[in-house]
This record gives C-alpha cells, sequence and structure tokens, in this order.
C-alpha cells in the first residue's frame, strides 16, 4: 500500500516537471497550426479551429528556407567536427600533462567566459575584415568554435580524469607513442563526452543569432536565426510562419538529443576548476 | 612532470585551442580595453582619441552617486538577485527532477527525454515564446491565470513582473542541464552507501544531506562556477523577453545595459569600461568560489 502511494507522487512529480516543459513547446505547435485570421485568439486549445499546415507549406515552399537550413547545416557540423578535434585533444593535454602555465590555461579557459560576449563582435567584425573572413561562413564557423570551446576542453578534460591513467601507461610500455595511445586507448574510452562534445558545438552553430547578424550579409548566406528573425518586418510579424519555422529549426536538436540521450547523463563530468 | 617528448606532445595538443581562443577571444578583449581607453562614442566616431580613463571615471561617478539619478546600484544589485533567483531554482528543479528520475519509474526514459526538451530548443526561440505567453491580452499565461480565477497580470508594463517574467523563462530554459549533470553523478553514488545509513536509522532527509549531496559536490562545483557566469551574462533572454528592456530600460541586468550603451546610444568608449568593470567583479566572484571550495575540501 504505501508503495502504491509512493508510485502515485513519484508520478504526480514527475507530470509537473514535464507539463512545465512541454507546455510552451505546444504553444509554438498550436501557433503555427492557426489559419492566417486566428493569429490573436484568447483560446486555450492545443489543437486551434480550422488549423491548417498552411505555414509550413509556406516556409518550405515560399520562404528560402531550405536555403537557410543547408548553410546552417554546414556552419553547425563544421563547427561540432573542428570543436570535438579541437577539445578532444586539448582536453587530453590538459588532463594528463603538468607544463609550466597549466593552471594558468585551465583558468584562462573560464575567463574567456567572463567577458559580456557582445563586446567582443565589434573587435571581432574588424579582425575577420582583415582575414578576409567577414561574410563567409568559415568566419562565422571560427567565432562559434571559439564559442563553444571552452566548455568542450572543460567537458573533455573532465572526462579524461575519470580514465584510469593505467591503460593509457599500459599503452606506452606495449610500444605505443604517445599519439597511438591517445587515439587507440583513450579517445575510444571517451565515447560519451565526445558526443556531448559535438552536440554542445553543433547547438552553438545551430542557433547563434548575434555573430551571424553581424558577419553575414549576404541573403544567400543567412543561416536559419537570421532566417526566422527576417519573418518579423516593420509592418507585421509572421507569427504562424515564425511558429512553423520554430519547430521545423529545433526538430533537428530535439532529434539529436533523443538519439544521444543515455551518452548524455554518463558524459557531462565537468572536471574541477583547480588542476 | 612528464618527460619532455610528452610535454611537447601536450604543446601541440593545446595549441589550436589556444590559438583559436586568442584570436576571437583574447584580441578583441585586449582591443576593449584600449576601446575603454578612449572618448569612441556618437560624435567621436571616425575620431576616437584618448582620454585618461575618463570612461572609468565616469563610472566611478556613477558608482558614487546615490542622489538617486545614476541607475547604477539598481542595475547591480538586480544583476545579483537575477543571478541568484535563476540558481537557486535551477539547482533545486534540476535536483529534484533528477532524483525523481532516478528512481524505478516506468517510462522513465520517456521522462527524461521530456524534461530536456527546454535545453533542446534554440534559447532565443524559447525566449520569444515565453514573451508571446506573457502577452498580458492573448498570452497562455494570462489565460490560464483567468481560468483559475485569477486577476490578469499586465507583465511588461511593471518593473517587478517584467523581471518576474524573464526570470520564469530562464529557469524554464537551465533546469535541465543541472538535472543532466545531477543525474550523472546519482548514478555513480554507490547503493550500499544508502543500505548502510538505513540501517544505521537514517531517515530520507539526513540521507540527502549526509551522503547525497557531499557526493554530488563535485560534479555540481564546477556546474555552480559555470552556471553563475553564464547566468550573469545571459544578454539573451532578459533582452528578448522583455523586448530591449521594458518597461522603459527598467528591466536592464548589467549585460543587457552595456549592449544598449554600445549598440543603441553608440557610447563605445564608457561600454568598454563598463564591460571591464564587469569581467573584474565575475573574476573575484569565481576567486570567492575557489576560495570556499578550498577551505571546505574534506
Amino acid at each position: 500500500m504505501r508503495r502504491a502511494w509512493r508510485q502515485v507522487w513519484l508520478h504526480l512529480g514527475v507530470w509537473a516537471f514535464v507539463l512545465f516543459s512541454v507546455y510552451p513547446v505546444l504553444q509554438v505547435l498550436t501557433t503555427s497550426l492557426r489559419p492566417g485570421d486566428q493569429l490573436y485568439s484568447t483560446e486555450l486549445n492545443l489543437i486551434p479551429d480550422n488549423w491548417t499546415f498552411d505555414a509550413y507549406r509556406i516556409m518550405l515552399t515560399e520562404k528560402p528556407f531550405l536555403l537557410w537550413m543547408r548553410n546552417s547545416i554546414i556552419v553547425a557540423l563544421g563547427t561540432a567536427l573542428i570543436g570535438v578535434v579541437l577539445a578532444s585533444i586539448g582536453g587530453f593535454a590538459l588532463s594528463r600533462y603538468r607544463f609550466r602555465g597549466h593552471g594558468a590555461a585551465l583558468q584562462g579557459i573560464l575567463m574567456t567566459q567572463m567577458f559580456p560576449a557582445t563586446m567582443l563582435l565589434l573587435p571581432l567584425y574588424l579582425l575577420m575584415r582583415k582575414l578576409y573572413l567577414v561574410d563567409t561562413l568559415g568566419g562565422v564557423m571560427i567565432a562559434y568554435v571559439a564559442t563553444a570551446l571552452p566548455f568542450c576542453v572543460w567537458t573533455m578534460k573532465g572526462y579524461y580524469d575519470t580514465i584510469p591513467v593505467a591503460l593509457n601507461e599500459a599503452a606506452l610500455i606495449d610500444g605505443c607513442s604517445p599519439l597511438q595511445a591517445f587515439v587507440r586507448v583513450t579517445l575510444p574510452l571517451s565515447a560519451p563526452a565526445l558526443v556531448i562534445t559535438g552536440l554542445f558545438s553543433f547547438m552553438t552553430g545551430w542557433s547563434e543569432f548575434m555573430v551571424a547578424r553581424v558577419m553575414l550579409n549576404s541573403k544567400e548566406l543567412m543561416t536559419l536565426p537570421l532566417g526566422l528573425e527576417s519573418l518579423f518586418t516593420t509592418y507585421q510579424t509572421e507569427w504562424a510562419n515564425y511558429a512553423a519555422g520554430s519547430l521545423l529549426v529545433s526538430l533537428p536538436v530535439v532529434v539529436l538529443f533523443l538519439l544521444l540521450n543515455r551518452y548524455l547523463v554518463s558524459g557531462l563530468t565537468l572536471g574541477s576548476v583547480k588542476g | 612532470m612528464s618527460t619532455r617528448r610528452e610535454t611537447r606532445l601536450a604543446f601541440w595538443f593545446l595549441l589550436p585551442s589556444a590559438v583559436v581562443l586568442l584570436a576571437v577571444v583574447g584580441y578583441p578583449f585586449l582591443y576593449n580595453i584600449w576601446i575603454s581607453l578612449t572618448n569612441w562614442n556618437m560624435f567621436h566616431f571616425r575620431d576616437p582619441s584618448w582620454n585618461n580613463f575618463a570612461q572609468y571615471g565616469y563610472l566611478w561617478r556613477e558608482m558614487t552617486d546615490f542622489s538617486g539619478a545614476s541607475d547604477f546600484w539598481r542595475i547591480f544589485l538586480k544583476t545579483f538577485a537575477w543571478t541568484g533567483i535563476n540558481l537557486v531554482f535551477h539547482f533545486v528543479l534540476g535536483l529534484s527532477a533528477a532524483m525523481l528520475l532516478n528512481q524505478k519509474l516506468p517510462g522513465r526514459t520517456l521522462y527524461r527525454a521530456l524534461l530536456i526538451l527546454p535545453w533542446a530548443v534554440p534559447q532565443y526561440i524559447s525566449a520569444l515564446t515565453w514573451r508571446g505567453m506573457f502577452n498580458a491580452e492573448y498570452g497562455a499565461v494570462n489565460l490560464i491565470l483567468a481560468k483559475v480565477g485569477l486577476e490578469p497580470i499586465s507583465w511588461f508594463s511593471g518593473e517587478f513582473t517584467a523581471f518576474g517574467a524573464a526570470i520564469i523563462t530562464n529557469i524554464w530554459l537551465g533546469f535541465p542541464f543541472i538535472m543532466v549533470i545531477a543525474l550523472g553523478g546519482l548514478q555513480s553514488i554507490p547503493e550500499e552507501l544508502y543500505e548502510a545509513a538505513r540501517i544505521d536509522g537514517a531517515g530520507p532527509v539526513r540521507r540527502f544531506f549526509r551522503i547525497t549531496l557531499p557526493m554530488l559536490k563535485p560534479v555540481l562545483m564546477p556546474a555552480l562556477v559555470l552556471g553563475t557566469i553564464w547566468t550573469f551574462n545571459n544578454l539573451n533572454v532578459i533582452w528578448l523577453v522583455t523586448d530591449q528592456g521594458l518597461p522603459a530600460d527598467k528591466s536592464h541586468i548589467l549585460v543587457t545595459y552595456v549592449y544598449k550603451a554600445a549598440f543603441f546610444y553608440y557610447r563605445y568608449g564608457y561600454a568598454a569600461a563598463f564591460s571591464v568593470f564587469i569581467f573584474l567583479v565575475l573574476w573575484m566572484i569565481v576567486r570567492m568560489y575557489n576560495r570556499v571550495a578550498r577551505t571546505e575540501a574534506y
């Protein structure tokens, strides 16, 4: 009997959390299904009267949504790929070796997060212009790698810290070079942390807005966040289209999260701040 | 100490990250310090010149002006309130959710997936969605309040309620991150510890404070440090939810205030000096955390 009550309370608790988490997303769904004449409605129905997929049709056929999507996929995948490579080796160096400046490097990584990021935009723009990287997808990709990197290096370092050094040393004794030992022994054991790092970098590239707005001017290079913003014009906001677009944008990330769900929990071990 | 050959590997492994971070963060940071020492603003847009720490002097006068003309302390304290309230809720909700999901519960993989949703949706989309939900006439929040017989609230006309709306949004956004970190930590606590405590007669509250929390501390401390920095410097949520500081620039925290000063009033020099100040405040907070963490080592 006590056990049964316990289950009831547990479920009530979980459902309260589920409601809180899911409700705003359902709101977006509702808005996206509204026909054009009912955007301002005081109904709370999840499926509006006379619901329609018009907004999705408009987004996919009349707006350059697929072009935005293509640009965002290039940027986000590029960011994830570079981010994973740099963070996996950088984190390894910080986890396994003690060298002069080790503590300073760890502190420095944390410090990159402390300065208001938007104030870095202007000098960054001037620098990128000198390097001919303004208005290129490569330019924003570099900025995104730098945005995601501190967290990723930290995550990788934290995870490597939990893997016994002995495994690496055994490989060295067996005649592996330090590089081989890293690639063949440590890296395969770090899959969960690599997944987190990749996912985090991907999300940075997928949803960043400020840097993209400053760096990208060409219509052909617009990423998804810029594209969605273009629906807010001075005269009217295309709310239904925006909502439909938002769901289409969120869907790939949500699917990624679901697919990688079981790695998330085991991979997220931030190392301590102090070396 | 590592051998020379190994240290060389460490150098090459760190180099690419260092180059990227120095270029994208380090160089603009130093450039900002230079800007903060100039009079760069709307009137000296093309010809900024050195002006001897005048921007810092200006900042100092704002800090020491208690006549009510300066907004400095209101914004400063609001930033701490913003950070503190958000973190408390992130940790309480995140930990509670993690402990619920750590129980034997049918369908918990599904529940876990649903609870991660706020983290998976891009932040600007969530922020704008919540702004819509707080709309006085058509927003879901007020419609629900009306349904249960409460007075609707005009969220963005009052300083207090606008701030509350932004906080609710950010709590929603941030708790899954702590939940995931805590879940990982919970799963690594051996069940025998709880068994032993139960045999010794420790109740659930005692078990939580004597076993769960101390065992989670190593994973939660870094999350606390990072969470503090991220929340303190969170521009997006306040900016988007309150539509650039509604009502009438009253809902700013330090970073949104700086952003507005730089990109709407073109006071670059002043904004740069202010950013250096924000950086120093955060740096001191993190040092304080480190000191506490070290003295509490066990």
